[in-house]
């Protein structure tokens, strides 16, 4: 096929698409590596304008720790190995465990090559660098201080738990919920299905604040509104987790049945129209005949779930307490604009912090992100 | 499927929409015509000091906030109509903007100007993200297979990032003497501060939403690519038509649900543009609708949310988004009763 073969193309037009596509990757992931190295140096270095004083660290190298060119060295070539051998890994290990999932066994993968990767830099630090003469030198200063600060002086290990115990109920809720109502949308041929499906898309456009300008008094006053229901345990909502689980699952929900259900309409519809004829209720052929070919679809709504529990700023940061925060509110509480500048590289540490689970889910779930972002759009 | 079983799956989340989204609206709707007002009572209050020959005692009449029993501040709800509107829009400026012809002035009320950011930074990004997701699918489209893991994967890492996470690193490029300040500094040979002009302000925020944005349309693009008819292009080929008019006629009609998708996501995603407000701390110089209200609903400094104030600028936030979306629900509609969809 002539359009899509690369071989057959001038070579202006080759070379341009790699250098193109070259720069949009660097741009892509430069802010992200770059907050990163600044996350590891001192200050002083971090907030230097030169590239290269950020890059190398020289107070960083002086005051703290460092990485030897030996064991940079050692560690590329042990990524190199372990990259090329990565499928006989898989097989390995498939066969010896006796994993048949791809995602756990990745898991294992990623853990084996990091712990890999930190015992080598301790090795060639402790025992190697001394004899290494030149290659022994270290020159990458680099300190964990700040992250030692952000997880222990800083309370992120507590916010941190509340990000966990919120981000899991908004997507056990939402995914309960938009299961059945996906399926039920995707199985009905009426109009009051297109109907909840437009108003849905109205729901999602809605800005957050507009939701929460009217939750806010109500959760405030909740005890005394609640009361004559629920007598003297009337809660008062504000600032608990609950009630924002439940927020984010009404902001959630458009979204997840419109995944769902984009999910459920590539499941062949005579899948449950033969278990139908066969004797079975519309439940009976959900239970026994969809719930076990719908994972694909609820592992991608999950992760879509995940994303917007964690990521929420807006909803958390006005209806949870500020002493009791989830991780992503939290971080403007580190810095503001007359706080120093170790105050403002503990922030950019926890800001990797943050990232770093989000990184892994991308690097396992790729896959399914991309059906996700694809699943209502090419369907056209 | 039956009524029966439809509501049975159906229910639940519908009930879980109705309860969580409509009632809170209903709810926005009626606190925009109220105020809730402290409730004030004359008291008097007996004062003494110490004087040379007996203590000096003066009564005065003050007002004080009315306490209940357990010691707060008992508060009365009260009709104040549009009131709350009238002091976001600020009608009077509006008159006069129209006298004199002069809407520059309108960008003193907070209400327009978050308005005017929030619309010129919709409809700003919307053609740099099409048009870029567009070249970069097609680019990756046309690379060796192997490579496509790895670029889907970086390209990944800015859509998926928290909103704000990304904001905040852009500004850590930016802030003070940050690596691209100083780069750019050293390019022009002059003093750049980033955060101090609303326009520099502007400038990056789109920026960052490109780079945050364009992830998404250059996978839902990339992904209709794969989906194209080859002997179409193939024909199209042998009828000599060269690369631009396959795109043209082809490749861009192919494409256009898909761009229609993208553009209807970010409109939504991009009028509720907020987090960049935060990470830029630029609610000095920039502000954006969803900013508005939020800050009308946190603490301020003397321990009030303007709740009235909130759900009156809620309202008119979100009759901007019904008439950005007309069109689009509009042809959906069309589409509908015709039985395209």
């Amino acid at each position: 096929m002539s359009f899509l073969d690369a071989s057959n193309q001038p070579f202006a037009l080759k070379a341009f698409s790699t250098l193109f596509i070259l720069v949009w990757c660097v741009i892509a992931c430069f802010p992200l590596l770059w907050i990163t190295i600044m996350s590891l140096k001192l200050p002083l270095d971090a907030f230097d304008s030169n590239f290269f004083n950020v890059l190398v660290g020289p107070v960083t190298l002086q005051l703290k720790n460092g990485v030897s060119v030996a064991s940079i060295l050692a560690i590329s070539l042990f990524s190199m190995y372990f990259y090329s051998r990565r499928q006989r890994l898989r097989n390995y290990l498939r066969a010896s465990i006796g994993y048949s999932e791809d995602v756990t066994l990745f898991l294992f993968i990623l853990l084996l090559y990091i712990f890999c990767c930190i015992s080598i830099s301790i090795i060639f630090s402790k025992f190697f660098d001394a004899y290494l003469g030149l290659f022994g030198a270290k020159i990458f200063g680099f300190t964990l201080d700040h992250y030692h600060a952000v997880w222990t002086e800083r309370g992120f290990s507590l916010f941190f738990k509340n990000s966990l115990i919120v981000t899991s109920g908004v997507v056990i809720i939402s995914l309960s919920l938009g299961t059945l109502a996906g399926y039920g949308l995707a199985r009905k041929e009426s109009s009051i299905a297109f109907w909840i499906l437009i108003i849905a898309l109205i729901f999602r456009a809605l800005p957050h604040s507009v939701l929460v300008a009217g939750y806010l008094p109500f959760f405030m006053k909740s005890n005394a509104i609640l009361s004559p229901i629920f007598g003297e345990f009337a809660p008062i909502l504000y600032g608990q987790p609950l009630a924002v689980i439940l927020v984010l699952v009404a902001i959630n929900q458009p979204f997840t049945i419109w995944l769902m259900r984009s999910f459920f309409q590539n499941i062949p519809k005579e899948l449950d129209e033969a278990a139908r004829i066969d004797g079975c209720s519309h439940f009976q052929a959900f239970r026994k005949i969809i719930i076990p070919v719908m994972w694909p679809g609820v592992i991608t709504t999950g992760l879509f779930s995940f994303m917007l529990g964690y990521n929420d700023y807006l909803v958390c940061s006005l209806l949870l307490d500020g002493q009791n925060q989830t991780m992503v509110p939290s971080i403007t509480g580190l810095f503001n604009r007359d706080t120093s500048t170790t105050d403002e590289i503990v922030a950019i540490a926890a800001a990797v912090s943050i990232t770093a689970p989000l990184f892994f889910i991308v690097l396992i779930f790729q896959k399914q992100i991309v059906s996700g972002l694809t699943a209502g759009a090419v369907k056209g | 499927m039956k009524n029966r079983d439809f509501i049975f799956f159906v229910g639940p989340s519908l009930v879980a929409m109705f309860v969580c989204i409509a009632i809170p609206l209903m709810f926005v709707l009626e606190q925009s015509f109220f105020v809730n007002k402290k409730v004030y009572k004359e008291v008097e209050v007996e004062s003494c000091v110490a004087g040379f020959t007996g203590q000096i005692c003066s009564v005065e009449m003050q007002t004080k906030p009315q306490l209940d029993e357990k010691g707060e501040i008992i508060t009365q709800k009260e009709f104040v109509g549009l009131e709350s509107y009238e002091r976001l829009i600020n009608f009077d400026a509006v008159k006069k903007a129209f006298w004199q012809q002069n809407f520059l002035e309108l960008e003193n009320v907070k209400f327009f100007s978050a308005l005017r950011f929030t619309v010129t930074f919709c409809l700003i990004t919307l053609p740099f993200v099409i048009i870029l997701g567009l070249v970069i699918a097609l680019t990756v489209n046309n690379l060796l297979s192997s490579l496509k893991g790895p670029i889907i994967f970086v390209s990944l890492l800015p859509f998926i990032i928290t909103p704000i996470i990304g904001a905040l690193s852009i500004r850590w490029l930016f802030v003070g003497d940050g690596i691209i300040t100083a780069f750019l500094e050293w390019l022009t040979n002059s003093n750049i501060s980033m955060f101090s002009n609303s326009w520099t302000l502007e400038l990056m925020m789109i920026l960052y939403r490109i780079w945050h944005v364009c992830p998404f349309a250059f996978i839902v693009f990339y992904a209709g690519l794969q989906t194209i008819n080859k002997e179409m292009l193939e024909s199209a080929i042998v009828d000599g038509a060269n690369r631009y008019h396959r795109l043209r006629f082809i490749i861009i009609p192919h494409l256009m649900p898909l761009i229609v998708f993208v553009s209807l996501i970010h409109l939504m995603d991009s009028y509720r543009v907020f987090e960049e407000i935060i990470a830029f701390s630029s609610d000095a110089y920039v502000i954006s609708l969803q900013w508005l209200t939020y800050d009308f609903l946190r603490l301020d400094d003397t321990g009030n949310r303007y709740i009235s104030s909130a759900s009156a600028s809620s309202i008119l936030t979100m009759i901007g988004i019904s008439i950005l979306l007309y069109p689009l629900i509009k042809k959906t509609w069309n589409d509908y009763r015709e039985g395209k969809l």
